[in-house]
C-alpha cells in the first residue's frame, strides 16, 4: 500500500515541476502570431485547395493580414462573397475578380472522333501522352482517362461514359485551377462565369492543319476564321490553324455559333440564334 | 561465366529469326525522315521542297555538338518537309522524299569488298563519324561521336563492344555479327585507334554459341581484341550492366558517365556502320530490323533504308496477323507500343515484334503485397515499389531522394511483378517530373548567379 501511495506522490511531483518548466518555457519561446490571421482562416472556406496560389487556405489568412495591399489575392472557392467580409473585417479594399469556371475545351467524342487503337497501359493522362499521342487521330484532345477527375477536391468533373470526356457540374466548380494544370495537353481552361451557366467557346484545342483534324475529328476547328470575321466585339483570334474567344471580350452574342462549318463552337444555356431566313421557313414547319 | 552482379531476370529468348540470314527489303517509292531520330537537338533541314537528293546526301544537319546529320536514304524528289506522325502519333518535322532510281552520292563505297587498310588520325576518325551522322544504333540512339569524345583528364582502359541482344525476340545484331564479323574486327580496330586504347571486348550472351566462336577465330587475327561470352541474363546490353559484368566496376550514377570507370562502350552496328563510314565513305542511311513475333509468318532480318514504312517491313515478313495485335517498336522488354503503322523505320530501331491474340494484353493489375521481387530484379539497387507508389502520390522531391533518375527503363520490375502493376509507367512518370524539377532547379541557380 505504501509502495503505491509513494509511487503516486512521486508522479505528481514530477508532473507539476514539468508543468512548471514547460510554462516558462512556453512563456520565453512564444510565438507572436497576428491573431486576425486564425480569424480570417475561419472565414475562409478551409477546403485547402491551393486555388489561391498558396498551400492551403492558412497561406492565403496569413498573406492576407499582412499585406496592405491585397488586391492580388483571391480564394476561387469562397468567391467575391467572402473575399468582400475579409476585407471589411481586415479594414482593406476588397480584392474583384469575376466569377470563374472550368472549361473542357474539346468536343471529340466516341462518335465524333473515332478511336483507332485501343490504350491498354496505367489509367493515367499524365503516363499515356509521355506514351504516345492518343487512341485516336487528334493528339491535341482530351485523353479520357480522367486525370482532371481526380484532381478536382470538389467533385465537380465527372466522366460522361456516352461521350469518354469529362464535364463541369458549374454549381460545384470553384475554379480553382487543379483541373487545369492535371490536364497534360491544355485542353481545360478557366473561363468567365455568365448567368444561368451561359458560355460560348471553341470546344477544340487541335492546332492541327484543316484537312488533318477533319480526318480525326468531326467536331474540330480547322480555323478557317469564319467565327472571327464576323465577330463584332474583336473576341475571337486564330492562331495555328485553331480559333480562340476571349470570354472576357466575348457579349454571348452567339453570331458566331451558326457560322461554324463544323460545330467547333459550342453553345450552353441558350438557344442558337434564329438561321438565316432562306433556312428558317424549312425548319419551322418541320419542327411544329 | 560472366555477368552483372545485381539483379536481372531471365525472359525465354524466343529469338525466333536467329537463323534466318538478312535479306535486303526493297527500296521503297516514298520515304519519311524524321530530323529528331537521335537524343539531344532535332536536325535542321538543309533541302527544301522540290530539292533533287541522291542517296547518301546530307539533308539535315546537326543543330549543336548533341544532335546527328541526317542523310538521304534514297535517291529521288523532296515532296514535303512537314509535320507528320511519328510510330506514337505524334507529330514531329520529317522530310519526304519521292523515291526515283538508286543513284548515290559521289565518293561513297557501296561494294562489299573488304577495305582493311587506313592512316587517319583519332581526330580524323572522329570527324568522319560525326559527318556520317551515326548513333548509338542498340535502341537509344545517342550521338556517337558525343560519347567517342573524351573529355580531358579522362582515359579509356576498356572499348567494350555490345554484342549482348539481351532483349527477348530480336537477332539483328546476332545475324551482323556472323555474316560480318570481318568488317567488324575492322571496325573494332578503328575506335581502338579513335580512342587510343589497346584492349577491346566483345561481350555476346551464351545463347549465341555460332557467333562467340565465329568472333574468336577472326578475333585470333587481331591483336587486343577478345570476345567475352556472359551468362545469358536481361539487361546485360545495358550499358552500366555490360560494363559491370566485364570490368567489374560500377558507373557511379548521374550525371557519372561510363567513361568515369574508364569505359566506351559501342553497340555491334553502331561499330559496323563506323567501319561503313570511316572506310567507304557511306553515312548512314540503312539498319537492319528484325521482325518477328509468335504470330508472324515468316520472322526475319532485313536490312532496311531509314524512311521505310513499318508496315512494308511488316508484310515482308507474311503480314500481320488476324484480329487485335501489338506492334512494338524494339523488343518486348522495352519496345514501344506503335499507334501508327505508316511510320517510318529510324536509325534506333532495332526490332519490330509483334503479340496478337491474348498477348496483346497486359495482365490485370491487381494490389501491392509487398513481395518484393521487384526489389530483387531491379538491375540498379532501387526499389520500384516504392518509386511507382510516390509516383503516384505525386511526391517528386521524395522520388528524387531515393534515386528515381537511376532508373534505367528496364522493365524487369514490371516483368517480375506477379500483381502485374505497370510498375515502369509510374517510374517513367516520375523520372519525367523529377528530371524537369532538377532542370528548373539549376535554371534557377544560374539565374540567380
Amino acid at each position: 500500500m505504501e509502495i503505491l501511495l509513494y509511487t503516486i506522490l512521486t508522479l505528481c511531483i514530477i508532473g507539476v515541476l514539468a508543468a512548471v518548466i514547460l510554462y516558462f518555457v512556453a512563456q520565453k519561446f512564444k510565438v507572436h502570431e497576428d491573431p486576425r490571421v486564425d480569424q480570417v482562416e475561419k472565414m475562409l472556406p478551409g477546403a485547402n485547395c491551393g486555388g489561391c496560389g498558396f498551400a492551403g487556405c492558412r497561406g492565403l489568412a496569413d498573406a492576407l493580414a499582412k499585406r496592405n495591399d491585397i488586391s492580388a489575392l483571391f480564394c476561387p472557392v469562397g468567391g467575391a462573397p467572402v473575399m468582400k467580409s475579409v476585407a471589411d473585417f481586415l479594414g482593406k479594399a476588397a480584392p474583384e475578380k469575376e466569377a470563374q469556371v472550368a472549361t473542357v475545351r474539346c468536343g471529340g467524342s466516341c462518335e465524333k472522333r473515332p478511336r483507332l487503337n485501343d490504350y491498354d497501359g496505367a489509367a493515367s493522362c499524365a503516363i499515356a501522352s509521355s506514351l504516345y499521342g492518343g487512341q485516336t487521330g487528334c493528339t491535341y484532345g482530351c485523353l479520357g482517362l480522367g486525370d482532371c477527375v481526380s484532381a478536382c477536391t470538389f467533385g465537380a468533373i465527372s466522366m460522361n461514359p456516352e461521350t469518354g470526356l469529362p464535364e463541369v457540374d458549374p454549381e460545384k466548380c470553384t475554379a480553382c485551377g487543379a483541373c487545369v494544370k492535371a490536364c497534360p495537353k491544355g485542353v481545360i481552361e478557366l473561363r468567365k462565369k455568365w448567368p444561368k451557366d451561359r458560355a460560348v467557346f471553341v470546344s477544340c484545342v487541335s492546332k492541327d492543319k484543316g484537312a488533318v483534324v477533319m480526318k480525326a475529328c468531326k467536331a474540330g476547328c480547322i480555323g478557317c476564321g469564319k467565327c472571327a470575321k464576323v465577330c463584332a466585339f474583336d473576341a475571337i483570334t486564330i492562331e495555328n490553324n485553331l480559333a480562340f474567344i476571349d470570354s472576357w471580350k466575348c457579349k454571348l452574342c452567339r453570331k458566331c455559333v451558326n457560322e461554324c462549318p463544323t460545330g467547333a463552337i459550342r453553345l450552353v444555356g441558350m438557344e442558337p440564334l434564329a438561321k438565316e431566313p432562306k433556312a428558317t421557313p424549312a425548319q419551322k414547319p418541320a419542327e411544329s | 561465366m560472366k555477368t552483372f552482379p545485381k539483379g536481372g531476370v531471365h525472359p525465354s529468348d524466343n529469338k525466333l529469326s536467329r537463323a534466318s540470314a538478312v535479306e535486303v527489303l526493297p527500296l521503297p517509292e516514298v520515304v519519311n525522315v524524321p530530323l529528331a531520330q537521335h537524343i539531344g537537338a532535332p536536325a535542321v533541314a538543309k533541302v527544301a521542297k522540290g530539292d533533287q537528293v541522291k542517296t547518301g546526301q546530307l539533308i539535315a544537319e546537326a543543330a549543336g555538338f548533341v544532335s546527328a546529320n541526317i542523310h538521304a536514304p534514297v535517291s529521288g524528289t523532296v515532296t514535303a518537309v512537314e509535320m507528320q506522325p511519328n510510330g506514337q502519333g505524334q507529330r514531329q518535322m520529317m522530310i519526304t522524299i519521292r523515291r526515283e532510281g538508286d543513284e548515290w552520292a559521289e565518293g561513297i563505297d557501296t561494294s562489299s569488298t573488304l577495305v582493311r587498310e587506313y592512316a587517319l588520325t583519332p581526330q580524323e576518325i572522329l570527324a568522319k563519324i560525326k559527318a556520317a551522322g551515326i548513333v548509338g544504333m542498340g535502341g537509344a540512339a545517342f550521338p556517337t561521336h558525343v560519347k567517342l569524345t573524351i573529355p580531358a583528364g579522362k582515359k579509356v582502359e576498356y572499348l567494350i563492344i555490345n554484342g549482348v541482344e539481351c532483349e527477348p525476340y530480336l537477332t539483328s545484331d546476332h545475324r551482323s555479327m556472323l555474316e560480318r564479323g570481318e568488317e567488324l574486327m575492322v571496325g573494332i580496330s578503328i575506335l581502338m585507334r579513335a580512342l587510343e586504347v589497346d584492349r577491346a571486348f566483345i561481350g555476346v550472351e551464351n545463347n549465341k554459341q555460332d557467333a562467340i566462336s565465329h568472333l574468336t577465330k577472326l578475333a585470333a587475327g587481331y591483336s587486343g581484341i577478345r570476345v567475352v561470352p556472359l551468362r545469358v541474363r536481361y539487361p546485360q546490353g545495358g550499358e552500366k550492366q555490360l560494363i559491370a559484368a566485364i570490368t567489374g566496376r560500377e558507373v557511379p550514377p548521374p550525371p557519372g558517365l561510363p567513361i568515369d570507370v574508364g569505359a566506351v562502350v559501342c553497340n555491334v552496328s553502331t561499330t559496323l556502320a563506323i567501319y561503313e563510314a570511316v572506310l567507304k565513305n557511306k553515312p548512314l542511311v540503312e539498319r537492319i530490323v528484325t521482325v518477328t513475333g509468335r504470330q508472324i509468318k515468316e520472322p526475319k532480318n532485313l536490312r532496311v533504308h531509314f524512311g521505310t514504312p513499318v508496315s512494308s517491313l511488316l508484310e515482308a515478313a507474311g503480314g500481320l496477323p488476324e484480329g487485335e495485335v501489338k506492334v512494338l517498336n524494339g523488343g518486348p522488354m522495352m519496345g514501344r507500343a506503335m499507334s501508327n503503322l505508316a511510320s517510318p523505320v529510324i536509325k534506333g530501331c532495332s526490332g519490330i515484334t509483334v503479340f496478337a491474340g491474348p498477348s496483346a494484353f497486359r495482365r490485370g493489375e491487381s494490389v501491392c503485397i509487398k513481395c518484393a521481387k521487384c526489389v530483387s530484379a531491379c538491375p540498379m539497387g532501387l526499389e520500384p515499389y516504392l518509386l511507382a507508389k510516390l509516383s503516384r502520390l505525386k511526391l517528386w522531391e521524395r522520388l528524387e531522394s531515393e534515386w528515381v533518375s537511376n532508373c534505367i527503363e528496364c522493365g524487369c520490375c514490371q516483368f517480375t511483378c506477379p500483381a502485374a502493376i505497370p510498375l515502369l509507367d509510374f517510374i517513367r512518370l516520375g523520372k519525367q517530373e523529377v528530371g524537369a524539377l532538377v532542370r528548373a532547379r539549376a535554371a534557377a541557380n544560374a539565374s540567380r548567379k
